[in-house]
């Protein structure tokens, strides 16, 4: 059967797929490196000090990053807290309540909150909780609130999905055993299915908060895009991820400005791979978005 | 009598929780419809054959989305081109032929933060990379090139899993034939497997389709000014960024207009490629697995 063509064939094939990998899990170094070579240009106009504890941004010539990561981590875990109470309860119900019917219709229900695109969700951002907050808070409505409610339902599939499978595995016979002595079906998935879970839960919540300080496209378009501290849900903020989205077309290329974009952009790298490193290995960490 | 108390207040907080957990799987729901109302509500108002063909107005009103909507699928079918021969191939040496160890550990651990890398960042190197070092400038092939390495993760992801799915069996009789590695892979896992990898592409379609902060600049913001285009230097403008910039630089007097039926189409865009490549793989598994009518 296996003749020698054959037999080259298959040797060259497995050299290729081999290669493939390779390339595939190289890939983010070269990624890292490039953002790194033209973001660390930045320390010839601004000292370390001032871009990372300068309390302005201001563009071109005050380039203190602080501001930003204050927004990147206000709106993140503000969604994680709007989002993720909501998406381990679904995860809850459907793991362990939900009727066949019910599991016919959610399923479907949350692949399609995870197919709308970024820009969609800044859309109904921008035309539904912008208006709303306005009318709520006064000023423009662009703010931080409105943007951490459109990040909490964008992060809500990844905390779901991932929470789920979490669940799944928690073996039956804890449950039937705290079920026999009499538990009831709430008493056995607050005592025994939860803790047991809690880790893949845990792990669900990073996710989420790497999806969510990497969101650019939907906070952009409802946090107001203003460099000034979050003080309230109704004050407009800014992002890393907002400021490069709109600040990269009008840097001039190898600029300080446009320099420190590209090193925020390899900051967030670190930060996210920093993140899937921490908690690999935990279980329910799933590649792929 | 404590016990009794006990059990009653249990059975009470059993009933008030099992609700709440309804009450938050309708919320999911109601979240889901409100947000597509949302979008199509005003969005489908006004949405033309002209709209959707016509193209882009500078400044007056009246333009339609024709190129961007052109670019969005051209973009989308081109990273796919790019990604699916090295992601499909590291699926496969990941799911077949790598042997358990510390090589093996590095190669998933790059391409799980490979998958981490957000879209913003990935657009920043794709700039630097394609569009100036490459020359390839704001276009659609640039564009594309980008893309094909955000979801590169995620088609590694998906072919190894729908490998790994499989029977041992499967490929332990094909083995045991006399049949090779790749002999094995091609007649008979990858036909087996195929369903869930079509799947799995469907999704990382309905992903390129939507994308938008990755290919602001690389793809660029501009689309060409002939409707099919099919030069891949031509500026690669797709509809999301499209969307994007109109909202960014409100020139044109109905540019709410064009924003609305923009995000509609989207929308549905990216919901058809799922509802699209999921039909034939139904009719492909009922084939395949013999079950089902004949």
């Amino acid at each position: 059967m296996a003749g020698r063509w054959h037999k080259v064939q298959d040797r060259l094939t497995s050299i290729l797929f081999a290669a493939s990998a390779v390339l595939t899990a190289l890939a983010v170094l070269v990624i890292a490196g490039y953002l790194a070579r033209q973001g660390f240009g930045v320390f010839a106009y601004v000292s370390p000090g001032q871009f990372f504890g300068g309390l302005r941004w201001s563009p071109p010539g005050t380039l203190g990053i602080p501001v930003l990561v204050a927004g990147t981590l206000a709106s993140s875990l503000l969604a994680l807290a709007l989002g993720g109470g909501l998406g381990v309860a679904g995860a809850i119900f459907l793991a362990r309540i939900s009727p066949r019917w019910m599991d016919a219709l959610l399923r479907p229900a949350v692949n399609l909150l995870a197919g709308i695109p970024s820009v969609v969700y800044g859309w109904i951002g921008l035309t539904v909780f912008v208006p709303l907050f306005r009318r709520l808070g006064g000023g423009t409505g662009f703010s931080l609130g409105a943007a951490s409610v459109v990040l909490g339902v964008m992060i809500l599939p990844t905390v779901l999905s991932l929470s789920e499978d979490a669940l799944m595995a928690v073996p039956h016979e804890l449950e039937d055993a705290s079920l026999a002595l009499g538990a009831t079906r709430w008493q056995t998935i607050r005592g025994v299915t939860i803790p047991v879970a809690a880790r893949g839960i845990s792990t669900a919540f990073v996710l989420a908060l790497a999806r969510a300080v990497g969101e650019a496209t939907a906070v952009q378009m409802v946090i107001g895009n203003t460099p000034s501290w979050p003080t309230g849900i109704f004050s407009p903020t800014d992002t890393i991820t907002g400021e490069i989205l709109t600040s990269m077309g009008n840097a001039p290329f190898g600029s300080a400005w446009s320099d420190a974009l590209f090193m925020l952009a390899f900051l967030l790298l670190l930060l996210t791979v920093g993140l899937i490193v921490a908690i690999r290995g935990r279980g329910g960490a799933n590649i792929g978005r | 009598m404590g016990a009794e108390r006990f059990t009653r207040w249990s059975r009470a907080t059993d009933r008030i929780m099992t609700g709440l957990l309804w009450l938050s799987a309708l919320i999911l729901l109601g979240v889901l419809g409100w947000f597509i109302f949302a979008v199509l509500k005003d969005g489908l108002r006004g949405l033309s054959w002209q709209f959707i063909s016509g193209q882009p107005h500078p400044v007056t009103a009246g333009g339609g989305i024709g190129p961007p909507l052109f670019n969005t699928f051209y973009v989308t079918v081109l990273s796919l081109v790019l990604s699916l021969p090295v992601g499909m191939g590291a699926g496969i040496y990941l799911a077949l032929y790598a042997r358990p160890g510390q090589l093996t550990e590095w190669l998933r651990l790059g391409t799980q933060a490979l998958a981490s890398v957000p879209s913003i960042v990935m657009g920043l190197f794709g700039m630097v990379v394609f569009s100036q070092a490459m020359g390839l400038g704001f276009s659609i092939l640039s564009g594309s090139l980008a893309l094909a390495i955000l979801n590169l993760p995620l088609i590694v992801n998906v072919t190894e899993q729908s490998l790994r799915d499989l029977p041992a069996a499967y490929r332990d009789a094909s083995l045991a034939l006399g049949a090779t590695q790749y002999q094995t892979l091609v007649r008979v896992l990858l036909p087996a497997a195929l369903p869930a990898l079509v799947n799995g592409i469907a999704l990382a379609a309905g992903r390129a389709a939507g994308e938008t902060a990755i290919l602001v600049y690389t793809a660029g913001v501009s689309t060409s000014r002939r409707l099919f285009d099919f030069n891949p230097l031509a500026p690669g403008g797709t509809l999301a960024v499209y969307l994007w910039g109109i909202k960014a630089n409100p020139i044109v007097p109905d540019w709410r207009e064009i924003a609305n039926r923009s995000a509609a189409v989207l929308l549905l865009v990216v919901l058809a490629i799922n509802l699209l490549l999921l039909g034939p793989v139904r009719l492909w598994h009922r084939r395949f697995s013999g079950r089902g009518a004949r």
